[in-house]
């Protein structure tokens, strides 16, 4: 089992013909995952090596079955690709693109919430579930099948981190990039609902940062619905109030949405919080025992 | 994006928001021209991107030529805060009667715009919730909708304002919700929503940020960019396509992505280092935005010494260490370098840096043992 991703994946990627979305589109397919359309509009009938080029997410949809769609094009045009990825019936939509203007994202986000897609992103590195598929950016080589689930904010700390159990012997489930925005389509509270579900998964680490209020959130929810053990840890303690540290989610304004706040309200639900992204692995070692 | 007082009324006017007539000046001439155009009294006020203005001695009522004059020259160039004032607003005088306080502002836990409303104006925000939950009276906007009359009507009966003024302070917040909206902005306050004399409501200030993701409908507000407010160093970042941000302390520091680079400054903190910088090099890092970065990491004279914490992804591992190389032969720099390179192309890159043979440059295998070394150098250094 993994979460979101796997062997039933039909993939639609939207933006497949740019630089970034071939490149990553192929690379998705070298793994094994599906993929089965692309969507680039006025390029219908063209191929991507092999893969059909359409001019609407509606056709694709009607003559690939295409379940999963992935967004690659420019942020001026994301929110429309994601629109038309729902209005095609898509249930799972996951948007690659960064700099995605926030009331667009407002807008998809109170859009999608009344219908039943769900949207994974924006600026993310997507969703791997090794062994069965990858949709994004993940370098899969680092990962290997297992029991560790794994969520996060952010691209690169989650390879840091995923790299440093995987130096300990363990594997993963799937591991789910839910992005660095102020306003992510699934939160951490989503993914911590399929993992709980999720029978391969044996433990769930979560990857935050600095900015809102999503890991307070997500403590509150563990208390009362997760039962199995979750591990978390936060990046930004010594970030300034004010600055915006590289996402555009992630800033501390007034006193709020700070490190150490996000890491106390965890803690205070029982949920171990590493210090640094080794202290993460380590904890993983204590809790599941070892695995090398 | 943060705007100046003027530029965030010059948006409010676009939408219809009443405000008073000013102009901006950048000198004392200026100043005295703008005032003599208005007639007086008026109002002199610092353009700053800091709160606390009046208390500093930034804003000044001129009853006359001299006093304009006078005021202009005393508050041009006054530090606020820490920030130079640059340009002055230059505004006719308003009869005050009562002050509120109204902002719209982009709720993050809830995902939709709120609109809220205070009798209490012309204080800070948290004061007024301290010295009186109740009096701010708050309401979610569905943004498929927007803001509808019946959100104005409440939060003015709800938070108890004079009853002639609950009309036009509801076209008012109408008003502000355009500004939001139609601008992109992710935080229109007004404080203090000013009822004159002559019982008008008039926006009296105006403090306007907008999604620096949006300026490309906007460029009318892209070209409001305040670069002297900015920093030099950050300045040149931006330039050269950098997310940079200074930082106080003595260890430059170079990775790739948002969330392992902060992760990065607290290690570095926890070894007992102080980071100078933030600085996100991105995905798929090319040796020459690395030759860049370490251009700028170093124009920050308090740099002892620079960590590079790079997990290759998307990013070549090699290409960094060809970014570093490269960087060596066209600065020579003079502080030590830790670099640790994992990832994608890792060993490659390693071999590299061996087979240059870098002057002052240390490998290590590990973030915290890199993070060790680097705080071990900067503190040697200083």
């Amino acid at each position: 089992m993994a979460i979101l991703v796997d062997q039933d994946t039909r993939l639609v990627v939207s933006g497949i013909t740019g630089r970034e979305g071939t490149f990553h589109s192929l690379r998705n397919r070298d793994y094994g995952t599906n993929v089965v359309a692309g969507v680039t509009p006025g390029k219908g009938g063209q191929d991507v090596d092999g893969i059909p080029v359409f001019n609407t997410l509606h056709d694709a949809v009607e003559q690939t079955a295409a379940n999963t769609a992935m967004v690659f094009v420019p942020p001026r045009f994301a929110a429309d690709s994601i629109l038309e990825a729902e209005d095609a019936g898509i249930p799972l939509i996951i948007t690659i693109t960064e700099g995605i203007p926030a009331h667009d994202e407002l807008r998809v986000y109170n859009h999608l919430k009344r219908g039943d897609s769900r949207l994974v992103g924006p600026n993310c590195p997507g969703i791997l579930s090794p062994g069965k598929a990858n949709v994004g950016i993940i370098p899969a080589q680092f990962f290997k099948e297992g029991n560790v689930g794994l969520v996060s904010r952010s691209g690169t700390l989650t390879y840091q981190i995923g790299n440093e159990l995987a130096q300990r012997g363990f594997g993963n489930s799937s591991i789910v990039g839910i992005g660095g925005d102020p306003v992510p389509g699934s939160s951490f509270i989503d993914m911590l609902e399929l993992f709980e579900a999720d029978t391969e998964t044996e433990l769930i680490v979560m990857c935050g940062e600095i900015g809102g209020s999503a890991e307070e959130e997500a403590a509150d929810y563990i208390e009362e619905h997760v039962s199995k053990p979750v591990l978390a840890y936060i990046a930004g303690f010594t970030a300034p109030p004010g600055k915006t540290m590289g996402h555009a989610g992630a800033i501390v304004s007034g006193s709020k949405g700070t490190a150490a706040a996000k890491a106390e309200a965890l803690e205070a639900k029982g949920v171990r919080v590493g210090r640094n992204p080794t202290q993460v692995s380590e904890i993983a070692v204590e809790i599941l025992g070892t695995r090398v | 994006m943060d705007l100046l007082e003027y530029q965030g009324k010059q948006l409010f006017a676009k939408h219809g928001v009443p405000v008073p007539d000013g102009r901006p000046a950048t000198t004392v001439p200026e100043a005295v021209e703008a005032a003599e155009e208005l007639g007086y009294p008026v109002v002199i006020k610092a353009q700053v991107q800091i709160g606390g203005r009046g208390k500093a001695g930034g804003i000044k009522l001129a009853k006359d030529r001299a006093e304009a004059e006078e005021h202009a020259a005393a508050i041009l160039g006054m530090d606020i805060r820490g920030f130079t004032v640059h340009e002055l607003y230059v505004e006719k005088a308003s009869e005050i009667d009562e002050e509120y306080y109204t902002a719209i502002v982009f709720d993050r836990s809830a995902k939709k715009p709120m609109a809220m409303l205070s009798r209490m104006g012309g204080m800070d925000v948290e004061e007024v919730a301290d010295k009186d939950p109740e009096a701010m009276r708050m309401l979610h906007v569905d943004p498929l909708l927007g803001l509808q009359d019946f959100h104005g009507r409440r939060l003015a009966f709800e938070s108890g304002i004079a009853e002639d003024v609950v009309r036009p302070v509801g076209a008012m917040l109408a008003r502000l919700y355009d500004v939001f909206v139609r601008e992109d902005a992710t935080l229109v306050e007004v404080n203090p929503l000013l009822i004159t004399k002559s019982r008008e409501v008039v926006a009296l200030d105006a403090k306007v940020t907008v999604d620096d993701n949006a300026l490309f409908r906007h460029p009318d507000v892209a070209e409001m960019r305040d670069v002297s407010a900015e920093d030099p160093q950050e300045r040149m970042a931006h330039e050269r396509g950098l997310i940079y941000v200074k930082l106080d302390g003595n260890v430059g520091i170079l990775g790739n992505g948002a969330g392992l680079v902060m992760s990065t400054l607290d290690v570095v903190a926890q070894a007992g280092g102080k980071p100078a910088n933030f600085l996100d090099a991105g995905g798929g890092s090319k040796a020459e935005a690395i030759t860049s970065a370490v251009e700028v990491i170093l124009s920050d004279e308090k740099v002892k010494a620079v960590l590079f914490n790079i997990f290759g992804g998307i990013t070549r591992c090699d290409e960094v260490a060809r970014g570093l190389i490269e960087a060596f032969e066209q600065i020579k720099p003079d502080v030590p370098f830790v670099v640790r390179l994992d990832g994608t192309n890792d060993k490659e890159g390693r071999a590299l840096l061996a087979e240059a043979n870098l002057p002052n440059v240390h490998t290590e295998a590990t973030m915290l043992g890199a993070a060790e070394k680097v705080v071990e150098l900067a503190g040697a250094a200083a």
